[in-house]
């Protein structure tokens, strides 16, 4: 039993210095954030801040943000909700209705998840162009949704293919047509695959980086491409630099402390296990 | 296969009123302009309208009681869209590639393969090779370790397992871009009076011979550096993978080797790590499609610093500062053609027993 006992020490231990190490950026930044600019010096990076916590930081850090925290929510909402409609169609269809060549369809689709962007980055920006919809948001909320097309399906299908049969064939039997059974039983039952679904796409769209710079102009550049700029810029000092950081990231962090079985759920469904 | 085709009056109507109210909003936006608060709204208006448009058609398929022939309709929207935005764009990238196009105007003059006898000869583009090379090794090395030692850990039922996993996780919901921001700072290669970050704290611990220029280490060093944010990210998740894998290994094996007289390490190695090999197969897949077209976290870490270039870097410049579009099309494709060397034979397999089952 001692030695029980010791192993679980040494495991606590372990599992503290590896919590610190992880925790280390958040303290930095949250700690930063919160000094007045005289205690900002790089010398005293770690030290607490002294008498008191300031927020002067985090107000120049919106004042620097606000438009593209509101650009990158006006993009994600939309393109969480209607992702997920979309999924939830494509799931349902390519779970309970197979036909010949399904399979092969579900994973020519499926490849689309992996490719990198930069392959097709050409074309669809010319693409973009042409359709008169480049340097915008609504362009950008398009080219997330046709994206998410893949993991959004394979979530689905992986969700609705636990969703047991019997309740179908009864539903069948009673009448029900191809709509009738994914209005009436199945959508009913998707509110899980729906939080996962939309909670994945609203963290995707949030801190996708690449579309947003080469897809949007700079009135309407979403968060992620003004703190990368506003990182390269020497205007801004590195206290308010901090605090934009934590600004920029505090919508996905607190979608994940909240909402962060469905988080975790949305991941094992990008490995493919079904 | 149209067996049967019920035709049901106020539904036809329906559908006739649908699509002509499609077309007709079609028609009319491609002679105008929709503005909404200064955005340009009317492809997405057009696009809009189609789906009306298609509405109509779907209730009119729907009177054929072919519910197989239905679902493929339903499905199309979705299947053409992928077409065209990944595999047509594919192909036109390929074409691009092929061709002389270099300056603001598409020029589609054949150039065969010249540039990628470039790049393969291209001293930049073999550095980027290089650095992906380390980059993936690095990154997946790290995060397998990692995260299976967590998981191992996390796996012997300590009180606070939860907050643990909360903490290893969390990273992964911070953008890359974010986390390249951040880790610049705390791997700041300033030494002497101006030594700030990690290595400030390496020198208040009397650690001074640990004191390093992180990323901005001569190569390869500084490109291995770049690896230790992305492992902060994703080293939670594998050990999520990896726990869930552990997690679903029934006691009752456990049980019997710890019978057979085996220890707890020893059923660690020779029971459990075995079992575990399809978690590790699909966490390799993911990390390494990740790692292949890495690119946002090297911009916010580097700036564009030559030395920690990686292709989706080169592509990038090439093409929007250089208006080298052939050879950006050729750097995308090579980039493509390293993921899908990973990636096809695991979802080929993938299906393979999917459609067996």
């Amino acid at each position: 039993m001692t030695r029980r006992t010791a192993n679980h020490t040494l495991f606590y231990l372990i599992l503290i210095a590896l919590a610190v190490f992880y925790l280390m950026p958040v303290y930095l930044l949250v700690l930063t954030g919160f000094k007045p600019i005289n205690q900002v010096d790089l010398k005293t990076m770690w030290a607490l801040p002294i008498g008191g916590l300031h927020i002067e930081n985090f107000i120049a850090g919106y004042k620097q943000l606000a438009p593209n925290l509101f650009n990158s929510l006006v993009m994600v909402l939309p393109e969480a909700i209607l992702s997920a409609l979309l999924g939830s169609l494509n799931g349902y269809l390519l779970s309970k209705w197979k036909f010949p060549g399904s399979n092969l369809i579900f994973t020519l689709i499926l490849f689309g998840m992996f490719i990198p962007y930069q392959s097709i980055l050409i074309p669809l920006v010319k693409f973009m162009q042409y359709i008169k919809l480049y340097g915008d948001i609504p362009g950008l909320i398009l080219v997330h949704i046709i994206y998410g097309i893949p993991i959004t399906t394979l979530i689905f299908r992986n969700y609705y293919a636990g969703i047991g049969t019997e309740l179908l064939e009864a539903a069948r039997i009673d009448g029900a047509s191809l709509m009738g059974l994914y209005r009436y039983i199945l959508l009913p039952l998707s509110a899980p695959g729906f939080a996962v679904v939309i909670i994945w796409q609203f963290t995707q769209a949030w801190n996708e980086f690449l579309f947003a710079v080469i897809l949007t102009n700079q009135s309407h550049w979403p968060v992620t491409v003004a703190l990368n700029n506003l990182a390269g810029s020497q205007l801004v000092q590195w206290n308010v630099l901090m605090a934009a950081t934590l600004l920029a990231a505090l919508p996905t962090l607190l979608v994940y402390i909240f909402l962060g079985r469905f988080f975790l759920r949305g991941l094992m469904a990008g490995s493919l296990k079904g | 296969m149209l067996r049967r085709f019920k035709l049901n009056p106020p539904k036809f109507i329906l559908a006739i009123l649908l699509m002509g109210f499609g077309a007709i909003a079609i028609y009319y936006l491609n002679q105008t302009k929709l503005i909404i608060a200064g955005s340009n709204y009317t492809s997405i208006a057009i696009l809009a309208s189609g789906l009306v448009f298609f509405m109509g058609i779907v209730i009119i398929v729907q009177m054929f009681e072919n519910e197989t022939l239905l679902a493929i309709v339903l499905l199309a929207p979705s299947v053409i869209a992928v077409a065209i935005f990944v595999y047509g764009f594919i192909g036109w990238s390929i074409r691009v590639s092929l061709s002389k196009w270099k300056g603001l105007l598409p020029d589609y003059t054949w150039a065969g393969i010249s540039q990628y006898i470039y790049l393969f000869n291209d001293p930049r583009f073999r550095i980027d090779v290089r650095n992906t090379v380390i980059f993936t090794i690095g990154f997946i090395a790290g995060c397998l370790i990692l995260g299976l030692g967590l998981a191992i850990l996390l796996d012997q039922r300590l009180r606070g397992e939860a907050i643990f996993r909360g903490i290893f996780l969390f990273p992964m919901a911070i953008s890359f871009i974010a986390s390249g921001v951040v880790w610049s700072w705390l791997m700041n290669p300033a030494t002497g009076n101006r030594i700030t970050g990690i290595n400030l704290i390496f020198h208040s611990l009397g650690l001074d011979f640990l004191i390093s220029q992180w990323h901005s280490s001569p190569q390869p060093w500084g490109m291995v550096f770049t690896v230790m944010p992305a492992v902060w990210q994703l080293s939670g998740f594998t050990m999520a993978l990896y726990l869930g894998g552990i997690r679903s290994i029934s006691e009752d094996i456990r049980e019997a080797a710890r019978v057979d007289g085996a220890t707890e390490i020893e059923i660690y190695r020779f029971v459990i790590l075995p079992m575990l090999q399809p978690v590790t197969l699909s966490a390799v897949i993911i990390l390494a499609h990740m790692s292949l077209k890495i690119f946002d976290l090297i911009v916010a870490l580097g700036h564009k610093d030559l030395r920690l270039d990686v292709p989706g870097i080169y592509m990038w410049t090439t093409t929007f500062d250089g208006y080298n579009y052939a050879q950006g099309a050729a750097i995308g494709i090579l980039m493509l053609v390293s993921v899908a060397i990973l990636v096809v034979p695991y979802l080929v397999q993938n299906m393979r027993t999917e459609t067996e089952l």
